[in-house]
Order: structure tokens, then C-alpha cells, then sequence
């Protein structure tokens, strides 16, 4: 109980939903042979921590922020020209981590006591041009970012697939590929608990109380101003934290892997269908968009073929994996239409308020 | 007047504020001394509220000067004035709405307990601070209705709520706009018991936006009225309710004039 900070899933089937996909993930490198599910399951991890900071600012705080992925790409970045103009060695991961995250906490505060003084819809829009901003600077500082095509780096060599640990563990060979996803693992895990501490606590309830009333917060002698800049410095933390996880999983950083819009609705479509102001909705948010992301096409391709070999009229051409992407948007609008308060809401049942 | 140092003082010095060309509050001069509730009345669209909204700093004055416990509070910020001592209930009834009865009021004793910043530990640890907001609910009589949602509670019980919310920060000055107003007659003398009981503490400064001349004549120990704006009367209960300016200003009869 501690451990989750006094705030359970509050459902029996969440729970079980939950402890299924902690379970799954942990045991994935033994279960599922090949590349692809390792690929899968790291990047939960990774969307799982990375929506659930996004989770603080706009479930908790109800701010907007268009920034995350920005926060996301100067760990990604950091790390990744450290390991590339370094060599790869510890050293220069270290220096990744001590150089990007404070860069994006700094980043982050500024922000925030630029911006969050005043109306939301102003500090949306600061993150929006900052954002852009980060982004066309990243593609043009060729020298220092390898522009467009980003930087590819090796790893330090503990964390390379040739270092084998262990021969065969029930028929796996462990090597450093799988200790750098339990790394991911045991640091997204640990980051969404740290998370659901922040929520829970007295700071946490304060972040509730702007986002119900903020006029009222600051009557009660809340500076709101510094609530809504540490909880906006923290989910950067954690941000430019998965940032450089996933750098390390990819051994690449680029603009189309850690920076780019794209992700940025990704992320806001995981927080919405998981559930706003949960922490937990990140995890299911990011299982099923990733999933769905990655596998979609591939059951599509299936069921397409198995349609046209029975014959029927139609189908094939509707599930052909081309229009993938169709079936992913109608999945989003069902998901939104359904679970207006996101699965975590819709299993918890009906909204009771806060205590 | 002359008060011991460790007495509570408030004053708004020639307190002005204008929207535009309209003077909402005009070059209001005004001491209020500890022990004394003063209420403040004048017709709708006087200035009480907005006179209100510069004392606990929602509002920025135009012109003039605020001095609490001898130091000028003008430019402090609604956040800090509240720290000072400085309480406010609302006029319009100003809630975390989704938020429980119960967690409506712990946020202002986590608030007056300096608790801001703390995010290491989950709240349910700080036991006393929601001892202390079930202690104020039943003082207010909510405590059966503390896990309900505030947004689910009658008029009549989140006007208490609002007051509770203003008891929690124990301030110094103690500042009601208009705490029955909407209220039902058998759930008023339980705010009306509140303030009385308030007003026994010689160190407090209470500050009353009331219409119901009944309440005004029971609880006030002195009356400002406001007129467009300006302190237009000062003093006793009895003589500045029978005092023409009042007659004419609040109660829209001017003396020697049959009514239209």
C-alpha cells in the first residue's frame, strides 16, 4: 500500500489488467522469442512513464503543455551526443544525464515562471513556440544533433547484445540488450511510482485544488505560480528521464523518434484513453496505443486473407493492412466515445469525488 | 486610536479603484479595530464587494494605501495577504466543486499549516490535518456530509462550507460577504451562532457584508455604509441606521420627499 502511496487501482478488474501487463512485460524477454516483442515492450515502458508525467500536468493540474516532447528530446539528445562525440563509455552517459536533465529542468522552470502567472491557454501556447523552436533547432544544428538524420551511437559495453551474462536461462541467452531493458524497465516502473507519490501527497492535492478552482487556491495562500512551475519542472524531469531511456534502447536519437508532433498526439492520445488524472491510465494508455500501433497491421493483414479465402465480398479490401490507420482512428474515436473518463474511468465505475 | 502592538490592526487609507471611467470604490478612509465587528452596508452595486476584493487583494486599488498590523500590504499578492491573517469568505459561493466536503476544508488547513510544497509523503499521513477539517465541519454542522462531493451540496450548506473553508485559515481578520444570502431560515442561525461565537475573541477583526438589517442590528458592534462608492456614514448601530444619509442612500427614501 505504501508503495503505491495509499492510492490503488480501486477495482478488482484494473488491478487485474494491471498486474497482467507488469507481469507480462517483466517475463517478456522469456516468453516472446525475436526483436519485435522486446522493441514493443520497451516502448511501453518508456510511453508509460513519458504519458504519465504528461499525466501530472494535464490530469492534475489541467494545464496543456505542448512542450513534453521537447523535454523527451533533450534527454534523448543528450545522451545520444554524448555517446557519440565520447565514445561509448559510462562517462559519457553520465554526462548525458547530468547535462540534459537539469537542461530541461531549467528549461521547464523558466518556462513556468514565465508563463504559468497567467492564463492557461497563454502557457499552451509559450510550450507550443518553444517547442517548435526546439524542434527546427534540432534539425538545423547539423554539427551538433546530425540534423535530420539524427545520431546513431554505440553503448557502453556492458549494455551490448554481444555481452552474454548467461548462456542459457530457460533457453534465453541473457545478454546486455536484456539488462538494458530490465534498466528501462525498473526505471519507468520506479518513475510512475515516484509520480503516483507526487499526486498523492500534499503537493499533489494542491495541483487538484488549481485545477478545480484556482482562484480559490490562491484565496486559501497557495502561490499557485510555484505549484503549477515544480509540478511543470518535475514532469520534464521525468520526461527528459524516459527521453534517455529511449535513446539508450534505440542507440539513436533523431527528430522523428523523440521530437516530432507526432508523438506529441500519441502522447495526449495514451493520457485520454488510459484515463486523465489516474497515473495508472498512462500504463494502460500506452499499452493499448502501442499495441495497437504495432500489431494492428499485422492482425489486419490476417484477418484480410482470411476473409478473402472464405470468399466473402468486401471485407478483404476493408481489412487490408494498407487502411490500418483507419482502424486505429475509429478504435480512438470508439475508445473516446465510450470512455469519455478513459478506461481507468470507466472501470472504476461512477465518479466519486476525490477525498 | 492607539492599540498595543500585539493587537490587530487594519486600515485602508483614500482606497480607490476605478473600471474605466466608473469609481467603484472611491477614497475610502477606514480603521477597523480588534474586538469590533463591523458590518458594511449600502445598496446593491455600492462598492462592498469590491471594497472586500482590495482588502483581501484580489484587486489591485487605483489609488491609495492598505495597512495591515502596521506594514503597507497595497502591492502583496491575495496568496500572501492570506498567510498574513487576512480571511475571506466568498459573496458567490467560490468551492473546489469535484472535490469532497471534507477535502474542500483539509486543503485550507494543509494551506495554514504551511504545508505547500511537500511531495514526498501521501497526504492520509497528515492525519491532523484532516482531524482539524473534521473538527471544523462539525463545528459547522457538515460533518455527516463531509464525503459528498461539494458540488452536491444544498445552497444553504456550501454557504457553510465557504465559511468553514475561511474558520480553517484561523485569520485574523475575519471577512463574511454575505454569509446567509440564499440560505433557508433554519440553516441561517447556524452561521449567525458561528460569528457570534467568532466576535468573543477580543483579538479579531470581523468584517460583515450583510443585507438583513435584523442580522446587521444583532451581530454589529459598528456600521460603515457605503454610496457609490464612498463612505457616506460611520458609527453606532442604532444612529447610523436612523441617520438620514442612510435612509436616503440604502433604503431609497429621501427624507422631506413623498415617494414617487
Amino acid at each position: 500500500m505504501m508503495i503505491l502511496s495509499g492510492d490503488p487501482p480501486r477495482s478488482r478488474a484494473l488491478s487485474l489488467i494491471l498486474i497482467a501487463i507488469v507481469v507480462v512485460l517483466a517475463i517478456t524477454p522469456f516468453v516472446f522469442p525475436g526483436a519485435k516483442p522486446l522493441n514493443v515492450a520497451a516502448k511501453i515502458c518508456i510511453f508509460a512513464a513519458l504519458v504519465a508525467s504528461y499525466d501530472l500536468l494535464l490530469g492534475y493540474t489541467g494545464t496543456v503543455s505542448f512542450a513534453h516532447t521537447m523535454f523527451y528530446g533533450i534527454g534523448s539528445y543528450a545522451v545520444a551526443i554524448a555517446l557519440y562525440g565520447m565514445g561509448p563509455s559510462w562517462a559519457a552517459v553520465a554526462t548525458g544525464i547530468v547535462i540534459g536533465l537539469p537542461l530541461a529542468a531549467l528549461l521547464a522552470l523558466g518556462i513556468g515562471l514565465f508563463s504559468l502567472r497567467v492564463e492557461a491557454i497563454f502557457f499552451a501556447m509559450i510550450t507550443l513556440a518553444v517547442a517548435s523552436a526546439f524542434l527546427v533547432l534540432a534539425s538545423q544544428l547539423s554539427w551538433l544533433t546530425g540534423g535530420e538524420d539524427g545520431r546513431s551511437f554505440s553503448l557502453p559495453e556492458l549494455l551490448r547484445p554481444g555481452t552474454v551474462f548467461i548462456k542459457d536461462l530457460f533457453g534465453v541467452r541473457i545478454n546486455g540488450r536484456i539488462l538494458t531493458y530490465y534498466i528501462i524497465l525498473v526505471g519507468c516502473a520506479a518513475m510512475i511510482l515516484g509520480l503516483l507519490r507526487v499526486v498523492n501527497s500534499p503537493f499533489g492535492r494542491v495541483l487538484q485544488a488549481v485545477r478545480e478552482n484556482r482562484f480559490r487556491a490562491e484565496a486559501l495562500g497557495y502561490r499557485t505560480v510555484f505549484h503549477l512551475t515544480y509540478a511543470n519542472v518535475l514532469a520534464a524531469l521525468v520526461a527528459a528521464s524516459a527521453g534517455v531511456l529511449n535513446a539508450m534502447w534505440l542507440r539513436y536519437a533523431g527528430p522523428d523518434t523523440s521530437l516530432s508532433f507526432s508523438i506529441m498526439l500519441d502522447i495526449l492520445l495514451m493520457v485520454v484513453i488510459g484515463g486523465m488524472g489516474t497515473i495508472y491510465g498512462a500504463i494502460i494508455g500506452a499499452t493499448i496505443f502501442i499495441l495497437a500501433q504495432n500489431y494492428l497491421q499485422a492482425l489486419m493483414g490476417a484477418a484480410s486473407n482470411a476473409a478473402a479465402e472464405a470468399g466473402l465480398p468486401l471485407l478483404p479490401g476493408l481489412l487490408h493492412p494498407d487502411r490500418w490507420l483507419l482502424w486505429l482512428g475509429l478504435l480512438f474515436v470508439a475508445s473516446v466515445y465510450f470512455f469519455p473518463t478513459g478506461v481507468v474511468g470507466r472501470l472504476r465505475g461512477a465518479p466519486k469525488p476525490a477525498e | 486610536m492607539a492599540t498595543p502592538n500585539n493587537m490587530t490592526t487594519l486600515e485602508t487609507q483614500s482606497l480607490t479603484i476605478r473600471f474605466g471611467g466608473h469609481v467603484a470604490v472611491d477614497g475610502v478612509s477606514c480603521a477597523f479595530r480588534p474586538g469590533e465587528l463591523t458590518a458594511i452596508v449600502g445598496p446593491n452595486g455600492a462598492g462592498k464587494t469590491t471594497y472586500f476584493n482590495l482588502i483581501s487583494g484580489q484587486l489591485r486599488p487605483s489609488a491609495g494605501r492598505i495597512l495591515f498590523d502596521g506594514a503597507d500590504i497595497t502591492k502583496m499578492t491575495a496568496p500572501l495577504r492570506t498567510r498574513a491573517g487576512l480571511g475571506r469568505a466568498f459573496q458567490l459561493t467560490n468551492l473546489f466543486p469535484n472535490l469532497s466536503v471534507e477535502e474542500n476544508v483539509r486543503l485550507a488547513v494543509q494551506a495554514h499549516s504551511g504545508t505547500h510544497y511537500d511531495m514526498l509523503r501521501p497526504w492520509r499521513t497528515r492525519r491532523d490535518l484532516i482531524d482539524r477539517a473534521d473538527a471544523i465541519l462539525d463545528s459547522v454542522a457538515l460533518g455527516a456530509r463531509r464525503s459528498v462531493a461539494a458540488t452536491a451540496l444544498s445552497h444553504g450548506d456550501q454557504r457553510k462550507l465557504e465559511v468553514a473553508l475561511m474558520m480553517a485559515l484561523e485569520p485574523k481578520v475575519y471577512m463574511f460577504d454575505e454569509p446567509t444570502a440564499g440560505m433557508s431560515v433554519d440553516e441561517v442561525p447556524v452561521v449567525l451562532d458561528l460569528i457570534a461565537r467568532l466576535k468573543t475573541d477580543p483579538s479579531k477583526i470581523i468584517l460583515l457584508v450583510e443585507h438583513k438589517m435584523d442580522v446587521v442590528r444583532s451581530l454589529a458592534d459598528r456600521i460603515i455604509v457605503l454610496h457609490h462608492g464612498k463612505l457616506v456614514a460611520d458609527g453606532q448601530p442604532a444612529e447610523v441606521i436612523a441617520s438620514p444619509v442612510v435612509q436616503e442612500a440604502y433604503l431609497g427614501i429621501a427624507p422631506g420627499k413623498s415617494a414617487a
